[in-house]
C-alpha cells in the first residue's frame, strides 16, 4: 500500500461521522411472502428500503438442459410444469415453435381446442393471483372463494386434457388425438367430450359471479385501496425498459398483447378487447387482470360458438424428426411474453431450448422498484408483479 | 339504504355482507374420506397394464421421460404353426414396474403403446407409508385395469 | 371465610372462566371463519363439529420442545408470555358479572382497567427484543408504537363514560345505564349508554381495542405476509400458547369492558333487582359474544392497513374526534 493510499485512509477514518448503520434484512428463501424461494437481501433503516438485491435461482431445474435430452413430445410434458398455475399456457408456443420448423399446421379445430383452453389456463392463473395477492395485504377470505371458483375452471381442463394443472395436451401438428396407438381396438379419442359446451358456458356464468366477489371482497375495499393505490408505479418507458410484458405492461398504458400483435391462433375471428390502465400501480396492475378474466369469459363464449368440426391432428411421421433449423415463437402467457428459442439440428431432440420465461423478465424490475419502498410496500408490490418461482428460475 | 345519505365506507360493509352470506350457505366441501370425489373417466390416476396385450417393445420405458418403467423380458422359441413352418420367437414379460415415486403422470407410456397394454384409471387413492411401496409391479398393475372407465361420449 | 381461600377460589373460579371463554372464542374464531371462507373448519375432534379442535390444538403445543434462539435473551424471552398473559387475565379482575359477581370491587376500576390492559405492551415489546431476530425486533416496535399511539384514544373513548357516568367504578357505570331516563306510558325506561350519546366514543373505543388487540385490519405487529409472525415468529410450544391464549383472553376481556362501559354491562331493560346476580353473567356474555364475533368478522373479511397509516389514522382522527366528543359530552353533562 502505497503511503498515499495510507494517508487518503486516515482522512477518511477520520471523517467517518457517526451514523446508524442500515440493518440488512433477509427476506426469504423461506418467507411467507415470496412465493415459494425467492431470496431478498434488503438494505433497511426503520422500514425503508435502501437498497435490495434479489437472489433467485432457489428452484432452479434445470429445463433447457433436460430438454437437450428429451424428444419434443417429453419436453411438451416438461414445459408445461414451468409456470404451473398456467400449464396448458406454457405448451403452446413451445408446439407453435416445432410445428413451424417441422412445417405443420394444426387443423382449426386443433386451434380452437388451444385457444379454448389457453384461456382457461388464463383465468385460472389470474384467479390464482386473485388468492395471492389479497392474501399479502392480510386478507385470507378472497384466497378460499378463489380457490373454490377456480375449481369450475379446473375440472374443465381436467375433463378435456385428463390433468388439472399438467394437461400435456399439445401434439405437433394438432392436439392430442387419442389415448394409446393400437390400431386393434379401444382407440379413444380425445376429441371434446359431451357437454363440453354446456358446461363451459355454465362456468362462464359462475366466472361473472366471481368477478362480482372479486369487486365486493377486493376491489371495492377502502383498505385494499388504501393500500395500494399509487404504490410502486411503474411509468410505461421503465416498463419497457425492463422488458416487462402482459398485464404488468398494460397496467402502464401500453396497449401490448401479443394476441392482437402476432394472431398466433385464431384470435383474429374473436372480437375482444386488450385491457389497459394507464397508472401502473399496484392497484391498477390488479384491476387489469380482473378485466382480462372478464375478457377471456368474452372470448370462451365467442370460441364455443364458432368452433368447427374436423380432424384433431393433422398427419405427422410416428417418429418426428424435426428438421435442421431455429426458430423463436411466442405467445402471451396469463403472465406475459413467454417465449421459446428452439434451435434443432435435425433430429429428434433440441439441440438448445432456450426458454423467454415471464416471471423473470417481470422480477427485473425489483431492484428499482423497491428502493425507497416500506416493507409493507413490497409485499403489496410483489404480489402485484404476480409471479412464479417456477417461471422463474425455471 | 337511501340514496341521500351517504354511509362511510360501503366497501367495507359489502364485504362484510358478502362473507356473512358465505357462512350461512352450505360450504362446497367433498367430506373426503366418508364421501369419495369421482374424477372424469380421462382423469390420469394411476396406469393400468394389461399384460396380455404387452409384446415387450419396451417403447414406453423408452419415451417416458424421467424413465420410470422397468421391463425385462425373454424370447420363447413357439412351435411353428403349421407343421414345416418357420419357427417363431415369443417375447414374454418377466418385469414389468412402474415408480410412481417417480413418474410425473404425463401420460406418454399410454400415448406410445402400439398395443393398447397400457390404460390410465382415474383412480387415486394408493399413497404409501415407504415410498419403495410405491413400485408398482406387474400383478398391481393389473389389478388397476378393472378400475379403467369407458371412454366418455363425444361432444359431436 | 378465611381472606386466602376466598382469594384461591376466586382465583380458580376465574381461571376457568377465562380460559374457557378464550378456548371457545378460540372454537368460533376457528369454525365462523372457516364457513365464511366456504370451508367446514375443525371436524372430527372430539366427535361431532370438531369442537375439542382448540384443546387438541392446546395438547399438541404442550408437546412440543420449548425452543429459545441461541443468541436469545434468555430471561426477558421466557418472561415476555407471562407478562402478557398476565395482563390478559387482570382484566377480568374488576370486570362485573352481577352486583356482587366480581373478582375486585375497585373504586377506580377504569383506572385499572387501562392501565393493566397497556401493559401487554410491555410483554410484546421484550418478546420482539429478546427474540434475536430481526423480524421480531421490527414486529415488536411495531406492536409498540401501534398500542401506545391507541391507547390514546382508547382512554379518551373512556373518559367520555366517565364524565357521562360520574364515575370511575365499573359497577357505577353500570348502575349508571341501569337509572331511569324517562317515563313512556308508566314504563321506566333506561338506556345504554351507547343509545345516550356515547356512539361515537363506541366506535373509537372498538377501533382502539381492536389496535391494542393487533388483529385484522390492524395486524402489522405480527403481519404474517410481512414479518413472518412479528414478534411471535421464534415462539413455540407452551409459550407461544400463551401468547395465543392471551391474545384470545384480551379478545374477550376487551369486548367485556366495551359490553359493560357502552352496552349496559350485566344489565338489561325490566330485569328485576334480585335477579341480577343470577342473569347478569348470561346477560353480559350475549353482549360479549356478540362483540366478539364482530371482531372475528372483520378478521375474516378485511385486510391489514400499513403502519404509517395507522398511526396517522389515530392521530389525525381518533384522537381529535374523541377530544370534540369529550367536549360535547361534558357540555351536555354540565347544561344538563
Amino acid at each position: 500500500m502505497t503511503s498515499r493510499q495510507l494517508m487518503h485512509r486516515s482522512e477518511v477514518a477520520v471523517s467517518v461521522e457517526l451514523e446508524t448503520p442500515g440493518m440488512t434484512l433477509n427476506i426469504g428463501p423461506q418467507h411467507p411472502s415470496t412465493h415459494g424461494v425467492l431470496r431478498l437481501v434488503a438494505k433497511i433503516s426503520g422500514e425503508r428500503i435502501h437498497e435490495i438485491e434479489p437472489v433467485i435461482g432457489y428452484m432452479h431445474r434445470g429445463y433447457e438442459k433436460l430438454s437437450e435430452v428429451r424428444t419434443y413430445a417429453q419436453i411438451t410434458a416438461l414445459v408445461n410444469r414451468i409456470d404451473w398455475v398456467a400449464g396448458f399456457a406454457n405448451e403452446v408456443p413451445f408446439i407453435l415453435g416445432v410445428e413451424k420448423l417441422v412445417g405443420v399446421e394444426a387443423p382449426e379445430r386443433a386451434q380452437w381446442i388451444r385457444l379454448i383452453l389457453t384461456e382457461l389456463a388464463r383465468i385460472s392463473s389470474h384467479l390464482v393471483f386473485m388468492c395471492s395477492f389479497p392474501l399479502e395485504l392480510g386478507a385470507s377470505t378472497p384466497l378460499m372463494h378463489m380457490l373454490r371458483d377456480r375449481e369450475h375452471i379446473l375440472e374443465l381442463i381436467e375433463d378435456v386434457t385428463g390433468g388439472r394443472f399438467h394437461p400435456n395436451f399439445n401434439r405437433v401438428g394438432g392436439v392430442k388425438p387419442a389415448y394409446g396407438g393400437g390400431s386393434k381396438t379401444k382407440k379413444q379419442s380425445m376429441d371434446l367430450p359431451a357437454g363440453f359446451f354446456k358446461r363451459t358456458l355454465k362456468a362462464m356464468d359462475l366466472m361473472d359471479q366471481t368477478c362480482e366477489d372479486i369487486d365486493t371482497l377486493v376491489t371495492g375495499n377502502e383498505l385494499v385501496r388504501a393500500r395500494t393505490i399509487g404504490i410502486g408505479v411503474i411509468p410505461a418507458e421503465k416498463a419497457i425498459e425492463y422488458g416487462m410484458s402482459g398485464p404488468n405492461l398494460r397496467a402502464s398504458g401500453v396497449a401490448y398483447d401479443l394476441r392482437k400483435v402476432d394472431n398466433y391462433l385464431p384470435y383474429d375471428q374473436i372480437d375482444f378487447d386488450v385491457v389497459t390502465r394507464t397508472g401502473g400501480d399496484s392497484f391498477d396492475r390488479y384491476l387489469v387482470r380482473v378485466g382480462e378474466i372478464r375478457e377471456s369469459v368474452k372470448i370462451i363464449r365467442q370460441a364455443v360458438d364458432i368452433i368447427p368440426a374436423g380432424p384433431l391432428q393433422a398427419k405427422v411421421p410416428r417418429v418426428l424428426k424435426v428438421p435442421e433449423g431455429q426458430v423463436y415463437s411466442r405467445a402471451e402467457n396469463p403472465k406475459g411474453e413467454f417465449g421459446y428459442y428452439i434451435v434443432s439440428e435435425g433430429g429428434k431432440m433440441p439441440y438448445r431450448l432456450k426458454i423467454r420465461s415471464t416471471s423473470f423478465s417481470n422480477l427485473s424490475i425489483l431492484p428499482w422498484i423497491l428502493v425507497g419502498q416500506l416493507i409493507p410496500d413490497l409485499v403489496a408490490i410483489m404480489g402485484s408483479l404476480d409471479f412464479v418461482l417456477g417461471d422463474v428460475d425455471r | 339504504m337511501s340514496k341521500g345519505i351517504k354511509f362511510p365506507f360501503p366497501g367495507l360493509f359489502k364485504g362484510m355482507a358478502l362473507t356473512f352470506k358465505t357462512m350461512v350457505k352450505k360450504a362446497p366441501v367433498t367430506m373426503y374420506p366418508d364421501v369419495k370425489e369421482i374424477p372424469v373417466p380421462r382423469a390420469r390416476g394411476v396406469i393400468s397394464l394389461d399384460a396380455e396385450a404387452c409384446t415387450v417393445c419396451m417403447l414406453c420405458a423408452r419415451e417416458c421421460p424421467d424413465w420410470c418403467i422397468y421391463i425385462e423380458g425373454h424370447k420363447v422359441e413357439k412351435a411353428p404353426s403349421k407343421p414345416g413352418g418357420r419357427v417363431r420367437t415369443e417375447s414374454i414379460l418377466d418385469r414389468f414396474d412402474i415408480d410412481y415415486g417417480l413418474c410425473m403422470y404425463c401420460g406418454i407410456c399410454v400415448d406410445v403403446c402400439p398395443f393398447d397394454a397400457l390404460f390410465w384409471s382415474p383412480e387415486y387413492e394408493y399413497s404409501e407409508m415407504k415410498i419403495s411401496n410405491l413400485l408398482h409391479n406387474q400383478e398391481r398393475l393389473g389389478e388397476w385395469l378393472k378400475t379403467v372407465p369407458e371412454p366418455p361420449a363425444l361432444e359431436s | 371465610m378465611n381472606i386466602w381461600l376466598e382469594l384461591a377460589l376466586t382465583l380458580v373460579v376465574m381461571l376457568v372462566v377465562v380460559l374457557t371463554a378464550s378456548l371457545v372464542t378460540i372454537y368460533v374464531e376457528l369454525k365462523a371463519g372457516s364457513h365464511m371462507q366456504a370451508r367446514i373448519g375443525p371436524y372430527y375432534a372430539g366427535g361431532r363439529w370438531g369442537w375439542a379442535q382448540p384443546l387438541a390444538d392446546g395438547a399438541k403445543f404442550l408437546q412440543k420442545e420449548d425452543l429459545a434462539p441461541a443468541k436469545a435473551d434468555r430471561p426477558v424471552y421466557r418472561l415476555a408470555p407471562f407478562v402478557v398473559m398476565m395482563s390478559a387475565l387482570g382484566i377480568f379482575a374488576v370486570i362485573p358479572l352481577g352486583p356482587d359477581l366480581v373478582g375486585a370491587k375497585l373504586d377506580l376500576g377504569v383506572y385499572f382497567l387501562l392501565a393493566i390492559s397497556s401493559f401487554s405492551a410491555l410483554g410484546v415489546l421484550m418478546a420482539g427484543w429478546s427474540s434475536a431476530n430481526k423480524y421480531s425486533l421490527i414486529g415488536g416496535l411495531r406492536a409498540a408504537a401501534q398500542l401506545i399511539a391507541y391507547e390514546i384514544p382508547l382512554i379518551l373513548a373512556v373518559v367520555a363514560v366517565v364524565i357521562q357516568a360520574g364515575t370511575m367504578s365499573l359497577i357505577g357505570i353500570v348502575d349508571a345505564q341501569q337509572a331511569t331516563l324517562f317515563t313512556l306510558g308508566g314504563i321506566e325506561v333506561a338506556l345504554p349508554f351507547i343509545l345516550t350519546g356515547q356512539l361515537v366514543s363506541f366506535f373509537i373505543f372498538m377501533i382502539a381495542a381492536v389496535a391494542e388487540l393487533s388483529r385484522i385490519p390492524f395486524d402489522m405487529p405480527i403481519a404474517e405476509s410481512e414479518l413472518t409472525m412479528g414478534y411471535l415468529t421464534e415462539y413455540t410450544g407452551i409459550r407461544f400458547t400463551m401468547f395465543f391464549l392471551g391474545e384470545y383472553a384480551t379478545v374477550v376481556g376487551f369486548s367485556a369492558i366495551a359490553a359493560t362501559l357502552y352496552l349496559g354491562g350485566y344489565g338489561a331493560p325490566f330485569l328485576p333487582e334480585s335477579m341480577a346476580n343470577v342473569a347478569g353473567p348470561a346477560i353480559l356474555l350475549l353482549k360479549v359474544s356478540a362483540l366478539v364475533f364482530v371482531i372475528i368478522w372483520i378478521r375474516f373479511t378485511w385486510p391489514r392497513l400499513r403502519e404509517d397509516q395507522l398511526q396517522s389514522m389515530a392521530w389525525r382522527w381518533l384522537i381529535p374526534i374523541s377530544l370534540i366528543n369529550i367536549a360535547v359530552i361534558a357540555v351536555f353533562k354540565v347544561a344538563f
